[in-house]
C-alpha cells in the first residue's frame, strides 16, 4: 500500500473543497471497503482520501411524511437493513444490503459506495433502478440530482466529476400495489459477486393487472441496465405465463455481457432471462 | 478424563484406556487465544522484509534484468536473481512427496533463462520495511521476449508444440529415453491380465473422457519464510512447514551448504494440504539474508499463493471398462494425462496406482503420462492424484451400473478387493476395510432413506489411499511429577500432537493430559519426514509406542536397582504399574508410574525414552460416500442436501479428528466437485486468483456431514492405525457427478462440474 493522506471533512462544503484541491489522486472515503482494497492492490492511485462518514448529511436515513426515503450515501449497509421501516416499506432494498460482502463488510460498506464504486455486478444498483431513486450530488458548482439508471456510465466510472461525490438517495413513496425483489446468482451460498443479478419493481392494481413496473439487470453490460422492454412485457395485464416469458426474453435480449472467470455470455443472458422471471414472480407476491 | 465430547469409545477400543477416547488437543489453548506463533509473527531485531517480483507473462524467455533502479533506492539492502545462486546441478533430491532435479527445485523458486508460468519469481529484495520492497520490485526491469504458452495437456503433448524444457525427453519405466525433447516427462504402465480377453467377456463396455482443472489445497495461511544467515555460516530458518527436514535438505544444497549448517524451526502452521512440502520462499529469505547479513522475512499474499504455489494437477483422463450382466468387471484400460505444471512431477503414478485400487479386476491397463504446461508447478495435495484417476474410474462403475440396472453399492461389493488381491502395480493387500465400508454404507439410515423431490438425487463412490510410513522420531523424559514431554520432529497440522500423545500414554498407562507434545527445530529431533501421506500418527504413533516401550524398560530396570532385584523380575504393567518381586519380608514391592518419577533424580538420574523408527509398511485405507443434491434446473447449482461418509481408520486414535479429517476431506472433495478451478485466458494469466473468485466452498454450501467410523485394525501397527487424512477427499467428485445425473440425467465429463457447465450440458447445450 501507498502512503496515502488522510482528512475527514466536517461538512460537505468542506468535502467538496478536499476533493477539489486533492485533484485526481482524491477519493472520497465512506466504508471503504472498495477503495481501501484498490489502493493497497494499488489498482487505483489515490493519494488523499477524503472522508465523508463524519458528515451528518451524509450518514443516516430519513422518513418522509409522504413515504419517501432518504438515505444519507456513506451509511452502513447494517443500518439499512436494521431499519424496520425500510423493512416494511422498501424490503428490496433489505434484499440487496443484506447481499453485499458478508456481515463484517456490511457494518462500513454503503449504498452510495456501492453506487459509485460503479461496478457492472454492484448488489445495490437493480434495487436503486427500479426503486427510481435519486442520487445528490455535491460539487464546485453547488448540487444537482442524477437518476440512478443515468449516473453509472462504464465499469467503475460515473458521471461524477472533479470535486463531486455523492450525498444521499431519495427515493419516492412506494405506490399501493407495489412489490419489489432484487435477487442475484452466484455459485455459492455467499461471499462472492453476482454472475448476473435483477430486480423488478411493479404495481398491480386491483384486478390484478400490472400498471406499472421497473426491471433492472446487472453484470451483464457495462453497466447494470434499465429494461424498460422487459417492464412493457408485463404491464397493462394480469401476469401471466407468457408475459413473464416475453420478459425474461426481454432482459436476455438486453444483455451484452463479456466472458471471464465468474460467467460466459450464454450463462449471463441465460440467467438474465430466469433471474428476471423470479424476480417479477417474487415482486408480485410482495405487491398481492 | 477432560473430554472435548463425552462419547463412549468404539466397540474396537473399549480396551484401551485413551485410545478411542477424545481428549482436548494440547495445542488448543495457544491456537484458541491467538497465543500460538505462525510463520508471520516471527519478528527479530533488525529484521528486514523481503518481496518478490514475479513473471507478467506464462512463458518467456528473459533476455535481462536490471536491478540497478532498485538498489540505488533508499532503504534497500539487497536485491537477487536466479544468477546470484550457487549453479545447481542436475543431482535428485528428495522433496518430500517426491524427488526432483535440483536444478528445477531452484529454477522454480527464482527463475533462470525463462519464465515458465505468470507469477513466476523472477526477482526478490530485501529493504528496512515492506513499503520500500514494494516500491523497490517496481524499479527492476525486466525485458521478456514471450513465447507460446503451452496450457492444455492434450496440447503439449503434441509433436511441434512448444516446448517449455529443450532437455526434456519422454522417460520411459525402463529407463529409456525419447528421441526428441518433448513435454511429456514421463510414461507410466501397469497391467495385469489381457485387455482383449477382457473386454470380449464383457457384456456392455463404457468408454469415457474426463477433463478435471487444477486445483488448490486453499490453506488459510499463506506461504512465508524468514532467515537469519550468521557470521558463522550457519543459517536458521523459521518457516510453516510440513516437513523442516525437507527444507533443511533443500535450502542446503541450493546455497552449497552442508545440511548441518542449516537449522530449521518448524513454526505453528495453518493448513498444508500437501502444499506447504515444497521450499519457495526460504531459499530467498536465506540468501538475501546471506547479502545484508541481517534476518529476512519474507511473506506471500494470497495471489501469489495462488498464481505460484503448487496446486494439484489437471487432468485429460479416458476410462474404458466392461463388465458382464451380472456386475462383474472384467476389463479396464485406464489412460491419465495430468499437467505437472512448470516442471516434471505430478502425482500421476500415485494416480495410476489408485485409480482401480477398490476392485479386484483381472484384466487391467493403466498409463500414465506427466506432462510440462505452463502453469505453476504442483505440489502434492490430499491423496495427490488419486481423487482425479479415482474419478473417472469410478464415475465410468456408476455409469456401468446404471446401464447394467444394477445397485450401484451391489457392484462394487461384487468387485470389491479384499485380503490377496493384487493390483495392477503389483502389490498384494493384506487386511483390508473395503467391504466392510461398503456394508456399512449399506446399512447406513442414508442408504436405507429415500430420496423425494424433484431434481433430487442420489450418489455413491469408493476411494483408497495408501497410507504410507518412512522416518520418524521421539523422545520423551519423565518429569519428577509424572508428567512427560513428548518431542516431535513431525509438524502438526491436524491435531497430531494429540494422537501421538494419546499413543504414548496407552503404552506408558498414564492420561493423554500428562503427556505434553512440542514440535521443535531439525537440531533437536531425530530426521523426521514429513507430515504427509497419511503417515504421521501410523509412523510417529510407532515412534511414540517404542519411546514408550523404552521408557517402560528403563524405569523397571530403575526398580530393580531400587530394590536391589534381578530386572527381569521387574515387570511394567500397562496400568502403569511397576511390580517387583517380594522383599524380604514377603511384602509384594511395586511403584506407580509417578511414585517411581518422583525418585528417578536421586537414584541415578533422569529418564528419556526414545525411538527413531522407519516403517516401509503402509495402512491401506478406504472409503465409501453417499451423497443427496438437488440441481436447480435453471441455473445450473447443485445443493448438497445430504452427505455420509464412512471410512476405515483402522483404529481411530481421537475419534473426533478423525470425523474432522472425514468431513474435511468431504469439503475440499466437493469444492473439487462443483466450483474450485484454476481459470486461465488465452495468455496463461490466471484470471480468479483469489479466494473471492477462487471458489472453495464456505459453510453455508455444505451439510453437516455425517460420519461413520469402521475400524478394521492394521495388523502392521500396535495400535491398528492406518492413518486417516487423505482417503476422504477422494469420493466427492464421482458420487456428486452420480447424483447429478441421477436427479437430472446428465453425466458430467469436467471438473468442477461448475453452473456454468451444467449449464453448458443442458439448457444451453443445443445452441
Amino acid at each position: 500500500m501507498q502512503a496515502v493522506k488522510y482528512a475527514r471533512a466536517g461538512s460537505v462544503e468542506e468535502a467538496v473543497s478536499l476533493l477539489q484541491d486533492g485533484g485526481d489522486g482524491a477519493r472520497p472515503l465512506a466504508g471503504g471497503t472498495d477503495v481501501i482494497v484498490q489502493a493497497r492492490e494499488r489498482t487505483r492511485d489515490i493519494d488523499l482520501f477524503v472522508d465523508i462518514k463524519h458528515i451528518p448529511e451524509v450518514v443516516g436515513i430519513s422518513h418522509g411524511d409522504d413515504g419517501s426515503l432518504t438515505i444519507g450515501a456513506a451509511t452502513p449497509c447494517y443500518q439499512i437493513y436494521g431499519d424496520e421501516t425500510i423493512a416494511a416499506n422498501f424490503p428490496i432494498l433489505v434484499d440487496s444490503t443484506s447481499l453485499i460482502g458478508g456481515t463484517a463488510i456490511q457494518g462500513r460498506a454503503s449504498l452510495g459506495g456501492n453506487l459509485c464504486n460503479s461496478s457492472p455486478a454492484a448488489d445495490g444498483i437493480p434495487s436503486l433502478i427500479v426503486l427510481e431513486a435519486q442520487v445528490e450530488i455535491a460539487g464546485p458548482n453547488g448540487r444537482r440530482t442524477v437518476a440512478v439508471e443515468d449516473f453509472c456510465t462504464a465499469p467503475g466510472r460515473n458521471v461524477l466529476e472533479s470535486g463531486e461525490f455523492a450525498v444521499s438517495l431519495h427515493f419516492p413513496a412506494p405506490a399501493e400495489g407495489s412489490g419489489a425483489r432484487f435477487l442475484r446468482f452466484i455459485p455459492r451460498n455467499e461471499m462472492d459477486i453476482a454472475v448476473t443479478n435483477a430486480a423488478t419493481q411493479l404495481r398491480l392494481d386491483g384486478d390484478g393487472n400490472v400498471t406499472w413496473a421497473r426491471v433492472s439487470v446487472g453484470a451483464v453490460a457495462p453497466t447494470p441496465l434499465l429494461v424498460s422492454e422487459a417492464a412493457d412485457a408485463i404491464v397493462g395485464q394480469p401476469l401471466s405465463e407468457e408475459t413473464i416469458a416475453a420478459a425474461a426474453a426481454a432482459s436476455s435480449a438486453a444483455a451484452i455481457p463479456i466472458t471471464d472467470m465468474r460467467g460466459s455470455i450464454r450463462q449471463r443472458v441465460h440467467l438474465a432471462g430466469v433471474l428476471t422471471e423470479r424476480t417479477i414472480r417474487q415482486a408480485a407476491e410482495r405487491a398481492a | 478424563m477432560v473430554t472435548a465430547q463425552s462419547k463412549p469409545q468404539s466397540a474396537e477400543t473399549e480396551k484401551y484406556n485413551v485410545i478411542g477416547t477424545r481428549p482436548i488437543r494440547h495445542d488448543g489453548v495457544d491456537k484458541v487465544t491467538g497465543a500460538a506463533q505462525y510463520g508471520a509473527d516471527l519478528n527479530l531485531p533488525g529484521m528486514l522484509a523481503g518481496r518478490v517480483l514475479r513473471s507478467p507473462h506464462a512463458h518467456a524467455r528473459i533476455v535481462s534484468i536490471d536491478t540497478s533502479k532498485a538498489e540505488a533506492l533508499d532503504g534497500v539492502l539487497a536485491v537477487i536473481t536466479n544468477a546470484d545462486f550457487p549453479r545447481a546441478s542436475d543431482e535428485v533430491i528428495d522433496t518430500g512427496e517426491g524427488t526432483a532435479q535440483l536444478n528445477w527445485v531452484l529454477d522454480n523458486v527464482i527463475a533462470s533463462d525463462k519464465v515458465l508460468y505468470k507469477g513466476h519469481a523472477v526477482a526478490a529484495v530485501a529493504a528496512t520495511d515492506h513499503h520500500i520492497a514494494e516500491d523497490a520490485i517496481e524499479l527492476i526491469e525486466v525485458e521478456y521476449e514471450v513465447l507460446t504458452p503451452v496450457l492444455d495437456v492434450r496440447d503439449a503433448m503434441v509433436d511441434g508444440s512448444p516446448l517449455l524444457h529443450e532437455s526434456l525427453h519422454t522417460g520411459e519405466m525402463d529407463g529409456s529415453k525419447s528421441d526428441n525433447p518433448s513435454n511429456t516427462a514421463s510414461h507410466l504402465q501397469f497391467t495385469k491380465g489381457d485387455l482383449d480377453t477382457g473386454f470380449a467377456d464383457a457384456d456392455v463396455v463404457i468408454e469415457r473422457e474426463f477433463e478435471t482443472s487444477m486445483a488448490h489445497q486453499g490453506y488459510i495461511e499463506p506461504h512465508n519464510g524468514s532467515a537469519y544467515y550468521r557470521a558463522d555460516g550457519t543459517l536458521d530458518i523459521w518457516t510453516s512447514t510440513q516437513g523442516a527436514f525437507v527444507v533443511r535438505d533443500s535450502v542446503a544444497p541450493l546455497l552449497q551448504l552442508s545440511p548441518s549448517q542449516v537449522k530449521v524451526t518448524p513454526m505453528e502452521i495453518g493448513g498444508g494440504f500437501g502444499g506447504k512440502i515444497p521450499v519457495y520462499l526460504e531459499p530467498l529469505a536465506a540468501l538475501l539474508s546471506q547479502k545484508t547479513g541481517r534476518p529476512v522475512k519474507l511473506t506471500m499474499n494470497r495471489e501469489e499463493v495462488l498464481l505460484a504455489t503448487g496446486p494439484t494437477s489437471g487432468t485429460y483422463m479416458r476410462v474404458r471398462m466392461g463388465a458382464k450382466r451380472d456386475g462383474t468387471i472384467t476389463a479396464a484400460d485406464v489412460h491419465l494425462a495430468f499437467e505437472a505444471g512448470a516442471y516434471p512431477g505430478s502425482p500421476v503414478g500415485a494416480g495410476a496406482m489408485c485409480a482401480l485400487a477398490p476392485y479386484d479386476i483381472p484384466n487391467q491397463r493403466i498409463d500414465g503420462y506427466d506432462v510440462v504446461v505452463n502453469k505453476p508447478k504442483t505440489a502434492a495435495y490430499r491423496a495427490p492424484g488419486a481423487p482425479q484417476s479415482e474419478f473417472a474410474t469410478e464415475s465410468v462403475l456408476n455409469e456401468l451400473a446404471e446401464e447394467l440396472g444394477l445397485d450401484p453399492l451391489e457392484m462394487r461389493l461384487k468387485n470389491a478387493c479384499e485380503e490377496g488381491a493384487q493390483r495392477a502395480d503389483g502389490f498384494t493387500y493384506g487386511v483390508i476395510g473395503n467391504v466392510e465400508c461398503l456394508q456399512a454404507a449399506q446399512e447406513s439410515p442414508h442408504w436405507q432413506s429415500e430420496l423425494e423431490g424433484p431434481n433430487r438425487g442420489r450418489g455413491i463412490a469408493q476411494g483408497f489411499w495408501f497410507n504410507i510410513g518412512f522416518e520418524s522420531s521421539a523422545y520423551a523424559q519423565v518429569n519428577g511429577d509424572g508428567t512427560v514431554p513428548l518431542v516431535l520432529g513431525s509438524t502438526d497440522i491436524g491435531g497430531t500432537r494429540a494422537s501421538l500423545a494419546m499413543q504414548l500414554a496407552e503404552t506408558l498407562g498414564i492420561s493423554a493430559e500428562d503427556v505434553r507434545p512440542h514440535v521443535v527445530d531439525t537440531n533437536s529431533v531425530g530426521y523426521t519426514q514429513v507430515t504427509g501421506g497419511s503417515r504421521t500418527t501410523f509412523a510417529g504413533g510407532w515412534a511414540a509406542y517404542e519411546t514408550a516401550m523404552d521408557i517402560r524398560r528403563q524405569m523397571e530396570e530403575r526398580a530393580a536397582q531400587i530394590w536391589e532385584c534381578d530386572a527381569a523380575d521387574v515387570s511394567y504393567g500397562d496400568d502403569a504399574i511397576i511390580r517387583g518381586p517380594q522383599d524380604e519380608d514377603g511384602n509384594d514391592q511395586q511403584f506407580t508410574f509417578k511414585e517411581l518419577a518422583g525418585q528417578l533424580v536421586t537414584s541415578g538420574g533422569h529418564i528419556v525414552g526414545r525411538a527413531d523408527v522407519n516403517k516401509t509398511s503402509s495402512g491401506p485405507a478406504f472409503a465409501t460416500h453417499i451423497v443427496d443434491v438437488e440441481v436447480d434446473p435453471d441455473t445450473g447449482k447443485v445443493d448438497i442436501l445430504r452427505y455420509t461418509a464412512v471410512q476405515d481408520a483402522g483404529t481411530a486414535i481421537h475419534p473426533a479428528y478423525v470425523e474432522g479429517q472425514m468431513q474435511g476431506g468431504v469439503a475440499q472433495g466437493v469444492g473439487m466437485a462443483l466450483n474450485e478451478e484454476y481459470y486461465y485466458d488465452e495468455s496463461g494469466d490466471l484470471k480468479n486468483a483469489s479466494l473471492l473468485d477462487y471458489r472453495m466452498p464456505t459453510a453455508l454450501d455444505l451439510p453437516m456431514i455425517e460420519t461413520n467410523i469402521v475400524e478394521v485394525p492394521n495388523p502392521g501397527h500396535p495400535y491398528g492405525v492406518r492413518g486417516v487424512g487423505e482417503v476422504p477427499i477422494i469420493p466427492p467428485a464421482p458420487a456428486v457427478r452420480a447424483a447429478i445425473a441421477n436427479a437430472i440425467g446428465v453425466h458430467m465429463s469436467e471438473l468442477p462440474m461448475s453452473p456454468r457447465a451444467i449449464l453448458d450440458a443442458t439448457v444451453l447445450d443445443d445452441e
